[in-house]
């Protein structure tokens, strides 16, 4: 058991004894499940985020014979803590943790307009995932109850109808951007309020692509299931449906061949750079610098053609499989397509020291756009917007799997949380992945790349990875003939769409196209 | 700032010749599977391998749906009789009788065309797809083809997602305030069939129910070329897939 651990439950004993059920779980004994009333949530919640600096990691809440509650926390070193609550099927209050953990506001949020729960004490309900002028009220689709199979009558359209504007001075404007804006961007509203040069309110009104993804996996076959991982994010394909093989494949007790990590490493530091160029080139076009934007977009194509010549799919998509990956590579090719990663590298690290060297264009990503230390922990943003700001947390490290404890490989870190900071932040990860994609390429061990057939098992377990954005997790409950009961999904966007308002508002309008690059969230990953 | 001349002009030309000249570049197209002979009894057990009923049994062997096929690969990859399997991407087909009765646009539409993009809920991949049409590899600028913010400018509507309940308003609100005559372009086995998100709670199934869709890019996603290709088509520059051979080498059993 890690020490931070074996430290943290001998004080957990001492401060609430009998009134918390510990255990331990997991055969190395990295996971720790803490079980208490509803009302010692808060304070125990709050120990574990503001004084042990555990991580917050996201809220699972599972409808079974009585409601149960998951929160999950995890710290710098191996080692997980689950605080679980029940409540009885009738009832349906808790106390909400949002006003001493930030980081659990939006989760809290989705859970009270997916299930019907309420937060007491929450100050902001309603009108979420469920946009209130499509929904009728008192739908609540992730219920048991519920069949996600049918369309559901709406309201009628109501064109009239206005999101809710915060600032109300005289004179105070607000300009309406989306959903459909720009050009080829996803789906998101912003409602830009102001009075006058500086955007005062920048709240995103998300999930206009929300298809219901945890809700339509229910009653489905786990491999099949896989199939909605991978569509989540298809720019973070390969990263999702490895934290969903993972979590199945730690339910089911299955080893994964060391072939297979190894392989799974290489693909999803493909992913990782693919994603970090991509945004990259947004950075470049946001500040309309198109000879720089069209070099990191030929890089960006480059990467999806080793990918499609390499696996068959540009975006990575059919690959993971339970015990392993769908298909061999050969030796060869992944030397091939490592080498040709290698050229994109050297090509990235041109393309840094010019625009380092391009002040118009660094003048308008420096001390833009900030991102305070204290606001990234409070807000548990995750990923290289977190490490921009100087929180330095990332799974790879911190929960290591697929054999990455055995890999040299650094955690870039910058201070700034501006947006140069994050610019700079995406080249030196983009360097780390196209490192380790050689490193992995030139000692791949040989044997299987799967483990034949995966004995499923009725149960739940958790599955992580270190997506391209920052931490995903995903839990995965398995009923009789491997069908999924639930299926929890939690991505890095939504956590980082929660803070990206702190670095839009209180900078001017022409700002904000930047600093939303910067950012380079993924609006799918958080509708799911 | 020279030095970003100079290093443009070191580049070069990156372009394919596309649809001049056919792309050959490796990884620029997943490719789908075609219409297999198959005995009967392996037919079956190919069928049952594929998650959203792409795949029905034929008297030869086994026939595809392109509408539906979410290149999974189950069907060539969990089985020791796969499918065949063929590159290319010129996929497009006409799905409504309009093309197939050669209405095309006027003359005044037969130079630049302006194309709104929008997200109707897909996962990303689509429109990552669609957005790799503006860099360098397949510049589509100097086809005429703009992508244009508004809908007031708009030729044709490009599609992609599954639709979701929360955008319908607003993709009928950007559909209704395009000027005719318009076209919609649906990309994607999503904006098709609904994918793997198939008809829900939350999702339409596809937006063919919602809008005249006039011509069909399958795949999951469909790569830039073969997007390309259905815009080619809604102008009437490129014909369907299957309807005649052009450089590309379209795919022989499109399902329209």
């Amino acid at each position: 058991m890690p020490a931070e651990l074996r430290e943290l439950v001998q004080e957990a004993q001492a401060r609430w004894t009998s009134r918390v059920g510990l255990s331990l779980d997991g055969a190395d004994g990295t996971a720790c499940q803490m079980e208490c009333e509803p009302s010692e949530l808060p304070e125990i919640c709050n120990w574990l985020f503001s004084d042990r600096h555990y991580s917050f990691g996201g809220l699972v809440v599972e409808q079974r014979t009585r409601w149960e509650l998951r929160y999950a926390f995890y710290g710098s070193e191996a080692s997980w803590v689950h605080v679980v609550t029940y409540l009885s099927d009738a009832g349906d209050r808790f106390p909400s943790i949002s006003g001493l953990v930030h980081a659990a506001d939006w989760h809290e949020r989705e859970a009270e307009d997916l299930f019907g729960l309420v937060f007491e004490g929450h100050p902001r309900l309603g009108d979420f995932v469920l946009h209130n002028d499509v929904w009728q009220d008192g739908v609540t689709p992730m219920r048991k109850t519920f069949d996600g199979r049918k369309p559901v009558t709406h309201r009628a359209p109501d064109l009239n109808w206005k999101p809710r504007r915060i600032v109300e001075e005289t004179g105070a404007f607000a300009m309406p951007v989306g959903p459909v804006h720009s050009t080829a961007t996803a789906p998101v509203y912003f409602q830009l309020e102001t009075v006058g040069e500086d955007v005062i309110r920048a709240q995103p009104r998300l999930f206009y692509a929300y298809r219901g993804l945890e809700k339509i996996a229910e009653g489905r076959r786990a491999d099949d299931v896989l199939l909605i991982a991978e569509r989540i994010s298809g720019t973070s394909a390969f990263a999702h449906s490895l934290a969903l093989c993972q979590g199945v494949e730690r339910l089911c007790h299955v080893e994964v061949p060391q072939r297979a990590a190894s392989l799974r490493v290489f693909l999803a530091e493909l992913e990782r750079l693919r994603h970090h160029v991509a945004a990259i080139a947004g950075v470049c076009e946001s500040t309309g610098l198109a000879v720089a934007a069209a070099h990191a977009a030929i890089l960006e194509e480059d990467l999806l053609r080793i990918s499609g010549s390499l696996t068959g799919h540009r975006y990575l998509f059919g690959l993971n499989a339970f015990g392993g990956l769908s298909t061999d590579f050969d030796d060869a090719a992944c030397g091939r397509g490592a080498a040709a990663v290698a050229q994109v590298a050297e090509k990235l690290t041109v393309l840094q020291g010019m625009l380092s060297a391009s002040s118009s264009f660094l003048d308008r990503l420096e001390e833009v756009g900030i991102v305070s230390f204290a606001n990234a922990r409070d807000f548990g943003l995750v990923g290289p917007i977190a490490r921009a700001s100087g929180l330095s947390r990332d799974l790879r490290k911190a929960q290591p799997y697929c054999g990455y404890d055995a890999i040299k490989f650094e955690v870039p870190q910058e201070s700034e949380g501006d947006g140069y900071a994050r610019l700079r932040l995406l080249f030196r990860e983009a360097e780390q992945s196209a490192r380790i994609v050689s490193a992995i390429t030139r000692d791949l061990p040989a044997g299987r790349f799967r483990i034949p057939e995966t004995d499923l098992r009725q149960g739940a377990a958790l599955g992580w990875v270190e997506a391209p954005g920052g931490a995903a997790l995903h839990w995965i409950r398995l009923g009789e003939e491997g069908r999924v009961e639930r299926y929890r999904i939690i991505t890095p966007s939504f956590a980082n769409w929660h803070g990206f308002r702190l670095a839009a508002e209180s900078f001017a309008f022409q700002d904000f196209p930047i600093i939303l690059a910067t950012f380079a969230l993924s609006v799918h990953e958080n509708d799911r | 700032m020279s030095q970003w001349v100079i290093r443009g002009l070191r580049t070069g030309v990156k372009s394919t010749r596309y649809p001049r000249v056919e792309e050959t570049a490796a990884g620029t197209s997943p490719g789908l599977p075609v219409s297999t002979a198959l005995s009967s009894d392996l037919a079956q057990s190919l069928v049952a391998h594929c998650p959203v009923d792409a795949l029905h049994p034929s008297i030869t062997g086994v026939d595809v749906s392109l509408r539906q096929c979410i290149h999974c690969f189950r069907c060539v990859r969990a089985t020791n009789n796969p499918m065949d399997w063929k590159g290319g991407y010129e996929w497009a087909t006409a799905a409504s009788d309009r093309n197939e009765k050669g209405t095309r646009f006027g003359p005044a539409f037969s130079r630049s065309v302006h194309i709104l993009v929008v997200d109707a809920g897909d996962c990303g991949a689509c429109l990552n797809e669609v957005k790799q049409l503006n860099n360098p590899y397949y510049n589509m600028h100097r086809l005429g083809f703009f992508l244009t913010p508004t809908p007031r400018h708009a030729d044709v509507l490009l599609v992609v997602g599954a639709l979701t309940d929360h955008m319908r308003l607003p993709l009928r609100k950007a559909y209704d305030a395009m000027p005719t005559p318009k076209r919609v372009v649906a990309a994607g086995a999503c904006a098709l069939s609904g994918g793997i998100f198939g008809q829900s709670f939350m999702c339409a199934g596809g937006v063919g129910e919602f809008l005249p869709v006039d011509v069909e890019v399958p795949g999951n996603p469909p790569p830039p070329l073969a997007i390309l290709h259905g815009l080619l088509v809604a102008v009437g520059r490129k014909p369907t897939a299957g309807s005649h051979h052009g450089p590309g080498g379209p795919a022989e059993n499109g399902s329209g």
